[in-house]
């Protein structure tokens, strides 16, 4: 780490032990040639460039397009590859879940953070607060309504676990009243929250 | 009684708390620092799970998300004889005395 | 398809499993709140490295066949709130499943 990059750390605010010793470890690493300020910093552009954008053009694109939406339920990868998405060849995998007016999916990861970060970036802190992962397998539609959200008792609610190599994307309903919208206009109606599946667009 | 990171349905009433922080740099470079060392095939995420999940109970739950990340590196790097302890403090220190 | 450093894939969609009981003391990918129910293979994910093994610095082998499990929530949850239809589907390798 160069002294530049030293400095950028520093704030009016003293670091707590825990974010000093993470500058630290990287310091170190940089120190004896495992990586370099660089490769970090192209890393966390990298993510940061990752936005539920992204996910909200697939879902605007499986909504305008069928034979796309059934080519993404099958085989994600190849089909986001279409759109320059990629996956990664081996782990984690992804899988799109489509929500009907008769079927909602719900997200979660109870043993860590599992979360489609391909396509939404970094999860947002309550994803991975204990009480979503506890609550979210035994409460769903409990979790859903502290977000607004309330199902009709017919609609069947799945709850999506990913504990391994696969991570879920949800495929929320188009909502009614957009039959005349533009792809783009549509991925401007997804929110991340609909395709975590904590939330419907027509609520 | 499930280990303290295997949380499904878990007794919890409390409210889910749904304030969203904005990560600061070392979050997201400690995010990165893993990444980058997975890339080189100096630790897979699996280990860095198993690290986070021998952090005593206490710690799993006090710790914040990336707090853990940072315990786990650190286990990790240790482990490997990457790094030792007494490196990190001092780096520590020396990062300290340097204003941050 | 199954290559010689792979576990034979041994359940079809819709065979009825087991989620098997225990704690062991490595690293596991298998939640305490599935463990000794009764479920369906939804469909089988694809076959990957063991993380139990690569958790600890092994090569992950043999590869393990992952299949999407799918549990009712009323057995999962004794006073299970929503529609008696709903269900959890989750991830579970496939050493970790026995046929019920």
């Amino acid at each position: 780490m160069t002294a530049t990059h030293v400095e950028d750390h520093v704030h009016d605010q003293p670091m707590s032990e825990v974010a000093l010793r993470s500058v630290a470890i990287e310091a170190l690493l940089a120190d004896k040639g495992l990586l370099t300020a660089d490769q970090v910093q192209q890393q966390v552009n990298l993510m940061d460039g990752r936005t539920p954008a992204d996910g909200a053009r697939v879902v605007a694109r499986a909504w305008t397009d069928a034979a796309f939406k059934a080519r993404l339920l099958a085989d994600s990868r190849s089909a986001l590859a279409e759109m320059g998405i990629s996956i990664p060849a081996e782990t984690p995998h992804l899988a799109v879940v489509e929500n009907t007016d008769d079927l909602h999916h719900l997200v979660v990861c109870t043993l860590c953070s599992c979360y489609p970060r391909m396509l939404l970036g970094r999860p947002p802190d309550w994803y991975k607060s204990l009480a979503y992962r506890a609550r979210a397998v035994s409460d769903p539609r409990g979790v859903m309504a502290e977000f607004g959200t309330t199902l009709p008792t017919d609609t069947r609610v799945d709850v999506l676990d990913s504990t391994a190599d696969m991570r879920y994307l949800v495929l929320p309903c188009r909502p009614a009243g957009t039959e005349g919208m533009s792809e783009e206009e549509l991925a401007g109606l997804v929110t991340r929250d609909s395709m975590i599946g904590v939330t419907r667009l027509s609520d | 009684m499930p280990a303290a990171h295997d949380r499904g349905g878990w007794p919890d009433d409390t409210p889910i708390d749904r304030t969203e922080h904005e990560y600061s740099d070392w979050e997201r470079r400690v995010d990165a620092v893993h990444q980058v060392l997975a890339a080189q095939g100096i630790r897979t995420t699996d280990e860095m799970r198993r690290a986070i999940e021998s952090l005593p109970p206490e710690q799993y739950e006090s710790l914040s998300y990336y707090e853990k990340w940072t315990a786990a590196l650190e286990i990790l790097l240790i482990e490997k004889g990457i790094l030792t302890a007494a490196e990190i403090d001092a780096k520590a220190a020396e990062l300290r005395q340097r204003g941050l | 398809m199954t290559t010689i450093s792979s576990e034979t894939v041994r359940y079809p969609d819709g065979a009825a499993v087991r989620v098997r009981v225990g704690a062991p003391a490595h690293h596991f990918r298998t939640p305490a709140y599935i463990q000794g129910h009764t479920g369906v293979v939804d469909a089988l994910c694809g076959t990957y490295p063991n993380p139990e093994s690569l958790a600890h610095g092994g090569d992950g082998l043999p590869r393990q066949p992952l299949y999407r499990v799918r549990l009712r929530q009323t057995d999962l949850w004794p006073d299970y709130a929503g529609n008696p239809d709903d269900t959890l589907l989750v991830d579970v390798y496939q050493h970790w499943l026995e046929p019920a």
